[in-house]
């Protein structure tokens, strides 16, 4: 099968509770290290201390998780075209407008309101590392993740630029929570080139017709965290990064398309 | 850094808004420099503005098959396919290329919120009604998965939800797919309904006014806000077929501030650049630009300038907003519509609102509808978090 799109993964970030980092991740999964019991707010050096303190949770993941994956590559946030991809954007706030509008409509905080549209981390990213690339916010409901990593690996080949992938979901609150179902929060970030890197992890790309079912795991925590929101459902391809083996794998980009994944090693 | 890109054919096109149900409806309008501008009768509790509505949603539920995607977004958007058909038109590219050829590439401010925020305003013993315990109304990505659905279409499907650059962005999305071959085809367009999020959201920056828009005037006080859906189906152009096509696309970040514009316009004309780069077009060339005129202060004060700046006299520019409300993350797609129309019927549409010109605004600012010869045109879309967007058409018939 002819990839469709190749890419090389120059950074990684992770954001799980109890795993606040990549680091923390290869440990976790090559070393069996156990995920801390305590969750501490994501860490977002990217964002300077005033944003930090007032961002919303969903901003904190999202750059927690950008931050370390553009560290790692040693690019220049500034250079890098974003997508940030969640499923359902900060449902906190959400709840927090649809309570607000229903009781008191006039009384609606215009900070929470700004903070509400589905770019938010977008923008928030762009004026912190100063990037006037082009950065979009988009969702493929339950294929989110597939989906931003289908979109980020075609823009980084189309443009033949280097690009920054997020993908984020928080928990759910409120009524609305019931319905997403999403039960805890989690980031990860891929910096993505389109430029050979022998040092670097490839990707083979493909859409494939059909959407595959979950394969669990084996660890508990791992299939917990990948069930809680549709962002985790990254983790089967993070453990293969961690893993550093090749794999092939499925993930899904939409209802009846799946991306099939092959992830090699440069010998 | 962008390179000329290979043109895509525009195969099919609609919008519907406060101006009516399809193209002839938006093309009358804009022939009479007509407004659908209303006195606010939608919100939940009372707000003192102007707002572009759709009739008819309330009396039109969905047909029985697709009950489960009821909501007025989707009402809004199952109306516009219906029209000008393009429902059609998708039929037949699913026909022809089979149904993973074909993206669904949709953008969307708010989507179906509105049922959210019903769902709250009824709350079941502190849960959703039972009747709208439908998780998939109650996220962002519901208007792209009930056209997916609808059409049985099983390529890529994404929400762009960039606010008010959301519809637009999506002609990028797809242009980037169709060129590597991913797809063969793309709905792109998107959909946006009135809903309390809106209304009382921009109300709480103090970006609404109480009267009718004016883009571009000297008094302008704030938006009106609109609802609309409208969709386009893109190829590969083919030598030798008389359609429209986008040839060119912009995008860049402002990096400066969540809710105002970079006082430069950088963003705004970074994408320009882009847009042109594409097109392989010089300002010099551009007939007509359809801007993003919301006629909130910091835009039309941005955007005045970038046009005045960057375009000579000939260009003709307006903003559509006067007609129709700002649109949101439907606005890209409308306006792309009229954009089309505008090409098409050799009409550029009033800078319908204003009466006193800004006088920042340059002599390219078109107060009064005029006739020309538009081959080449623009439209422009801003949006919250310092998002830019601006895409480039050529008339049917053009050189590619």
């Amino acid at each position: 099968m002819s990839a469709a799109l190749t890419v090389w993964v120059k950074g990684v970030g992770l954001w799980a509770p109890g795993v606040a980092n990549w680091t923390s991740f290869l440990a976790v999964v090559n070393d069996s290290a156990a995920p801390e019991t305590a969750t501490t707010r994501p860490t977002a050096d990217v964002l300077p201390p005033n944003e930090r303190r007032r961002a919303p949770e969903s901003v904190l993941l999202a750059a927690a998780a950008a931050g370390q994956a553009v560290q790692m590559s040693g690019y220049d946030a500034a250079s890098l075209p974003c997508v940030f991809a969640s499923a359902h954007g900060d449902q906190a706030i959400t709840d927090y407008m649809c309570t607000t509008l229903a009781s008191a409509p006039t009384e609606l905080s215009p900070t929470k309101f700004h903070n509400s549209v589905h770019n938010a981390p977008a923008g928030y990213w762009t004026i912190a590392t100063h990037c006037h690339a082009s950065s979009s916010a988009i969702t493929g409901g339950e294929a989110t993740f597939g989906a931003g990593l289908l979109e980020a690996a075609t823009l980084a080949v189309a443009d033949d630029r280097n690009v920054l992938l997020a993908s984020y979901d928080i928990a759910g609150t409120g009524p609305l929570g019931e319905m997403t179902s999403s039960t805890g929060p989690f980031a990860c970030a891929l910096v993505l080139s389109p430029h050979e890197d022998r040092s670097a992890m490839r990707l083979n790309l493909m859409p494939t017709v059909g959407n595959s079912a979950h394969e669990p795991s084996g660890d508990p925590w791992m299939d917990a965290v990948a069930a809680s929101n549709p962002s985790a459902l990254a983790l089967p391809l993070l453990r293969a990064l961690a893993h550093g083996r090749p794999t092939a794998l499925r993930v899904a980009a939409a209802q009846g398309l799946d991306l099939h994944i092959d992830l090699e090693i440069s010998a | 850094m962008p390179h000329p890109m290979p043109p895509l054919a525009i195969r099919a096109y609609t919008a519907t808004s406060a101006l009516g149900r399809g193209l002839d409806a938006h093309a009358a309008a804009i022939a009479s420099s007509q407004g659908g501008l209303r006195p606010n009768d939608f919100s939940s509790a009372p707000l003192p503005c102007w707002i572009g509505r759709v009739d008819g949603l309330e009396d039109e539920p969905l047909p029985p098959e697709w009950a489960g995607w009821d909501c007025r977004n989707n009402r809004l958007a199952w109306l516009a396919l219906q029209q000008d058909g393009f429902a059609g038109a998708v039929h037949a590219a699913r026909e022809r290329y089979g149904a993973s050829r074909v993206a669904v590439l949709l953008g969307t401010s708010t989507a179906s919120i509105g049922l959210t925020e019903e769902g709250y305003r009824r709350l079941d013993d502190g849960r959703m009604p039972a009747d709208l315990r439908r998780p998939m109304l109650h996220t962002p990505h519901s208007l792209a998965g009930f056209v997916a659905t609808t059409f049985a279409l099983e390529g890529p499907c994404l929400t762009v939800a960039t606010a008010c650059s959301s519809s637009a962005k999506v002609f990028a999305n797809a242009e980037r797919m169709i060129r590597l071959g991913l797809i063969d085809a793309a709905v792109v367009g998107g959909t946006d309904t009135l809903c309390d999020s809106v209304l009382f959201g921009f109300n709480s920056l103090e970006l609404v006014s109480a009267s009718p828009c004016q883009p571009f005037d000297a008094e302008r006080a704030g938006i009106s806000i609109g609802e609309a859906a409208g969709f386009a189906l893109l190829e590969r152009a083919v030598e030798g077929e008389h359609l429209p096509l986008l040839i060119g696309y912009g995008e860049a970040s402002d990096a400066h501030h969540m809710s105002t514009p970079h006082p430069e316009g950088l963003g705004a004309e970074l994408a320009l650049d882009d847009a042109l780069t594409r097109a392989g077009l010089v300002a010099t060339k551009v007939d007509y630009i359809n801007l993003h005129g919301t006629a909130s202060q910091k835009n039309d004060e941005v955007e005045a300038a970038l046009v005045a700046r960057r375009f000579p006299a000939t260009t003709r520019a307006s903003s559509t907003k006067g007609f129709t409300g700002h649109t949101l993350g439907a606005a890209g797609i409308l306006e792309a519509a009229l954009t089309l129309l505008a090409m098409r019927d050799g009409v550029v549409p009033a800078n319908l609102g204003a009466s006193v010109p800004d006088p920042l605004c340059g002599p390219q600012m078109a107060w009064q509808r005029e006739t020309a010869d538009i081959r080449f045109a623009l439209s422009n879309s801003f949006g919250f978090g310092g998002n830019n967007a601006c895409l480039a058409f050529a008339r049917a018939g053009e050189p590619a």
